[in-house]
């Protein structure tokens, strides 16, 4: 193992963001306020997901999720198509990098910027609805997984596209949809049965389920089984990125 | 001892196009070395599998004894490549690329003393903490250079680093990489600049339509145009129409000048001259040329295409 190598490539990875956060992270927390603000001020009366729980409460957690999810994304894929368009990913090609190394350097970088932006979302969400905290360890568990699930979804989307629009083709309609219609904004017991149903096929949905479940220890389903998929997902997705990259895949010719 | 790069047997494809067919090299420890070869000969997807950005079909490479795949992290500790686009990572300043460069090869703090020394020998101090966007072509190929280096490998490959590249530059690269050479660095070079080659290489390969046609010293390939020539004639008025026995031979022939490459035994240079005064040419000057580089480049990738 190279460990001095790796850390250098994780060390590069955050630095990348890191030099344009008002874009990276800044600008994603401002995103999420928004939807704070404007779906908490209308339907905080009228709308009620779980009881005893403001809907502002119940929004807040769906939407650092989703913030954690979307950044863990967007770093690891940007990066790699940033890298692949410019052609400068050859310097990090030629090096004695494993593909492991690789892997496990792109996906926490993307780790650590969903964390981070979702640990701002969250903070700012503090000074509009107090929020209970019902198991932090469940709470940084589903940030963590979730994020790398998105993260390593990253790689792959970054890996198969070879132009930008490719990419937000990608995150428009396939990362979006997923993220929206998995219960950011409701409940889906609030669905009906049809869509409630369809909604256990969506991996996204236990990611946020899970995570909500850490603050107020009410959830869909049983966090145990949140947690299996959100793991599942993890394994495979992981031994697919780990493979495409030990082939090369569009990426050693 | 191991030689610096073996390459036994590589075949290439892309898809419907062959880009080598069974090449087999081997550069030795220290050695000045010439790959030169037409566009498209097969130059840049050699270079490439060596540095593991391209996978080969059959055969394989080694880099001073490190099999390229099996191999790789040592094969690429020792190899610098320095390529022949200008890509750049537009995050970072110069500092910051090496730097970050040499990490991923596992060298930290230790190593910074080197890297100063790169930025000083490339004339890069000015502009260590400028971001790499705000860099002229030319500092950028400098440090692309100082890249390649960055972890001090015994073997360095050039990929035509002088392509479009002003004066200036093209000087201080050479003297770089004469001192590299001259510490003990194995070099291998491509280029289109033929005059480049012939000063600098002790041996060249010339690779045509992804195979090698000619390996050989620097002298013995140019030994093997010994037998030709060039005559330039320069006539008084510009020549309209050549006499049919200049067929096959003409080199280049713009107004008043006209130039020939003859053999030295079977061409005549007095018939030549009859012929042309037939048609009316009145000769001003002319003169003979031993055969350089180039003409020996040309003769071989032309007798290849022939074939």
């Amino acid at each position: 193992m190279n460990l001095r190598g790796f850390g250098m490539l994780l060390y590069k990875e955050l630095l990348r963001f890191y030099k344009v956060a008002f874009q990276t992270l800044l600008a994603p927390v401002v995103t999420a306020l928004l939807y704070l603000l404007v779906f908490g001020h209308v339907l905080d009366e009228h709308v009620h997901a779980y009881p005893g729980v403001r809907y502002t409460a119940f929004l807040i957690p769906g939407l650092v999720m989703m913030s954690v999810l979307q950044n863990a994304f967007a770093n690891s894929s940007s990066s790699l198509i940033q890298s692949k368009i410019t052609g400068n990913l050859i310097f990090v090609l030629m090096t004695p990098l494993s593909h492991v190394e690789f892997f496990l350097a792109f996906v926490l970088a993307a780790v650590l910027r969903g964390v981070l932006v979702g640990a701002g979302v969250y903070l700012a969400g503090l000074f509009f609805v107090p929020l209970p905290l019902h198991n932090a360890l469940v709470l940084l568990a589903f940030a963590l997984l979730g994020s790398a699930v998105l993260a390593t979804l990253g790689v792959i989307a970054g890996l198969w596209a070879d132009k930008f629009d490719q990419l937000a083709g990608f995150q428009n309609f396939i990362i979006m949809p997923l993220t929206f219609l998995s219960g950011v904004f409701y409940s889906i017991h609030s669905l009906p049965a049809f869509w409630q149903g369809l909604s256990h096929f969506n991996p996204f949905f236990y990611m946020i389920d899970g995570f909500r479940y850490g603050f107020f220890g009410i959830s869909d389903v049983s966090p145990w089984r949140s947690l299996a998929v959100v793991l599942l997902a993890l394994v495979v997705l992981s031994a697919m990125t780990l493979e495409l990259l030990r082939r090369g895949y569009k990426i050693r010719s | 001892m191991t030689a610096a790069v073996t390459i036994r047997g590589v075949h290439k494809r892309y898809r419907n196009v062959q880009a080598l067919k069974g090449v087999d090299l081997e550069i030795r420890r220290g050695e000045f070395f010439g790959l030169l070869g037409p566009n498209g000969a097969g130059k840049s997807t050699l270079i490439n599998i060596m540095a593991g950005l391209a996978h080969l079909d059959a055969g394989s490479i080694a880099v001073l004894g490190h099999d390229v795949q099996r191999d790789y992290r040592q094969a690429r500790r020792a190899l610098g490549v320095v390529p022949q686009e200008l890509v750049f990572d537009p995050f970072f300043s110069v500092r910051e690329v090496l730097r970050i460069q040499a990490g991923y090869f596992g060298l930290g703090r230790e190593n910074y003393p080197w890297i100063e020394e790169l930025i000083q020998a490339l004339m890069l101090a000015d502009k260590a903490e400028a971001n790499m966007r705000t860099l002229s072509g030319g500092m950028k190929r400098r440090v692309l250079v100082a890249q390649a280096l960055v972890h001090k490998p015994r073997v360095v490959v050039l990929d035509e680093p002088t392509a479009g590249v002003d004066v200036e530059l093209r000087q201080l690269l050479w003297q770089f990489i004469k001192r590299l050479h001259g510490e003990g660095h194995t070099i291998v070079l491509t280029t289109h600049y033929l005059e480049e080659a012939e000063s600098l290489c002790e041996r060249i390969a010339i690779l045509d339509r992804g195979a090698i046609i000619a390996l050989d010293s620097k002298a013995g390939l140019l030994a093997r145009g010994m037998d030709r020539m060039t005559l330039t004639v320069h006539t008084e008025q510009p020549l309209t129409a050549l006499p049919s026995l200049l067929d096959g031979k003409v080199k280049h022939h713009v107004g008043n000048e006209l130039a020939l490459q003859l053999h030295r035994h079977s061409d005549s240079i007095a018939g030549i001259l009859d012929a042309l005064r037939d048609q009316g040419a009145v000769i001003a000057d002319l003169h003979t040329d031993k055969p350089d580089l180039e003409d020996v480049f040309l003769e071989l990738t032309r007798r290849e295409r022939r074939a």
